[in-house]
């Protein structure tokens, strides 16, 4: 889940993004690790996330088998919390994405009564992540800074392109992919809601930011 | 997926090319479902679990790039206070990197005298841990991404983290670079000031909230 690290984009652009999410340590708190992660799920499913996943089968908004061609003019971009709910079997990383920092406060006080025993992390800008944690009555224990990026930087895609991309941080959302729903909405073809919504099926973790995904399309 | 047969979308496609028109499906769906998975064999199988988010790397048994860093800090306690834990990541964003690249770099790292973290994909395709050195079959085998992990004592950091700046500049690959420690009592970081002062700026993190506890044996 080091796919929330490296997003893209100054302070402001990331305001609206925070990810909170469990996880297991291997071998130590493994056994319940699935029920608790469920309950994690049920919990946040309360505080009204944009998007939510399971690292091992999938997220929120995900792709359907059950298509037709009418799906080339009309597809319901759903979340389906019931299917992440429904699909945690084994111990995994399960994730809830949140655009406002008043939710996250009251999804981590729920979280520190229901002692799930897993450890929680907040993946967000870090003076916010901080100031959540204080106003749920929480301590920091460790802290993981993202310096960005170094090398052939010259290789990666431009600013408008990386903001969105970087949002799966497993490569799913690929620049190509980031450029054509660009294209189509400045085409009229898609609205930045469903680009945002098709982008978001790509990141089979369920960590992609869609109201930060339409901000960033709008512009 | 939609199942439609292909000679229909061949045909479909043939008579809007006429009028120079083009058939451009619903992101995400193979209109003739056709993608279908290849079974991969050794080495060429390294390229689905450094790629594939949903393959469990069976060293670690994580998904994703299969490590765990300070996400579960407060159950392992990996990374200790006045240690700093490093996460040196490969390709990322969806440029893709060759071990190669990333041998030249944990050779380098290795010279530093830093132990790379065990319970790390990378770490286990290392034939030498002491020099850094990766198995030479799947030296040419490129992947979405890879991490490298390791930590060192605080005093170590600028010196390791100007290193791997020097040889990112060398490597046909982005490097997007992570650095962690535990927080003291009042949830303060040490590093908060030091990146700082090494010309090192950031925004965005990770943040445990030291929630986890390990289960009674």
């Amino acid at each position: 889940m080091t796919n929330t690290l490296h997003r893209y984009g100054s302070a402001e652009s990331l305001d609206d993004d925070y990810v909170v999410f469990a996880i297991p340590a291997r071998g130590l708190n493994e056994r319940d690790a699935p029920a608790n992660q469920r309950r994690f799920l049920e919990i946040a499913r309360k505080h009204h996330p944009l998007n939510m996943g399971d690292a091992s089968h999938g997220a929120a908004f995900r792709p359907s088998k059950d298509l037709n061609p009418s799906v080339h003019w009309h597809r319901e971009h759903r979340c389906d919390f019931d299917a992440v709910l429904n699909s945690v079997s084994s111990p995994t990383t399960v994730a809830a994405v949140f655009d406002d920092e008043t939710k996250v406060v009251a999804f981590l006080k729920d979280l520190k009564k229901a002692d799930l025993g897993l450890s929680i992390n907040i993946s967000a800008r870090l003076d916010k992540a901080r100031a959540c944690a204080k106003s749920a009555g929480l301590q920091r224990h460790s802290v993981e800074y993202s310096l960005g990026f170094f090398g052939q930087t010259d290789r990666m895609a431009d600013r408008n392109t990386l903001e969105l991309s970087t949002m799966c941080g497993h490569g799913m959302v690929s620049f190509g992919l980031v450029r054509k729903l660009i294209d189509w909405i400045k085409q009229g073809r898609r609205s930045p809601e469903q680009a945002a919504a098709t982008m978001a099926r790509f990141c089979s973790c369920g960590v992609f930011n869609t109201t930060r995904a339409c901000r960033l399309l709008r512009k | 997926m939609e199942h439609l047969n292909p000679r229909f979308v061949r045909a479909v496609r043939w008579i809007l090319r006429i009028f120079r028109l083009r058939f451009d499906p619903e992101p995400d769906v193979c209109p003739t479902s056709a993608i279908v998975p290849d079974n991969l064999i050794w080495p060429r199988i390294v390229r689905r679990a450094f790629s594939d988010p949903q393959v469990t790397h069976e060293s670690t048994g994580v998904h994703g790039r299969g490590t765990e860093e300070v996400k579960t800090n407060d159950v392992t306690n990996r990374v200790g206070i006045g240690e700093v834990g490093y996460v040196v990541e490969f390709g990322r964003p969806t440029i893709g990197v060759r071990f190669r690249d990333i041998e030249k770099m944990t050779m380098e790292l290795a010279k530093l005298g830093i132990d790379f973290e065990s319970r790390n994909p990378v770490t286990h395709m290392m034939t030498d841990k002491t020099i850094g050195k990766i198995r030479d079959d799947i030296l040419d085998e490129k992947i979405l991404s890879a991490i490298v992990e390791f930590k060192t004592p605080m005093q170590m950091m600028a010196s390791v983290l100007h290193q791997i700046e020097a040889v990112s500049r060398t490597l046909d690959t982005v490097v997007a670079l992570g650095v962690s420690t535990r927080c003291d009592e009042d949830g303060d970081s040490a590093l908060d000031s030091l990146l700082l002062e090494e010309g090192f700026a950031y925004v965005r993190g990770k943040t445990n909230l030291g929630l986890g506890r390990a289960e009674a044996s």
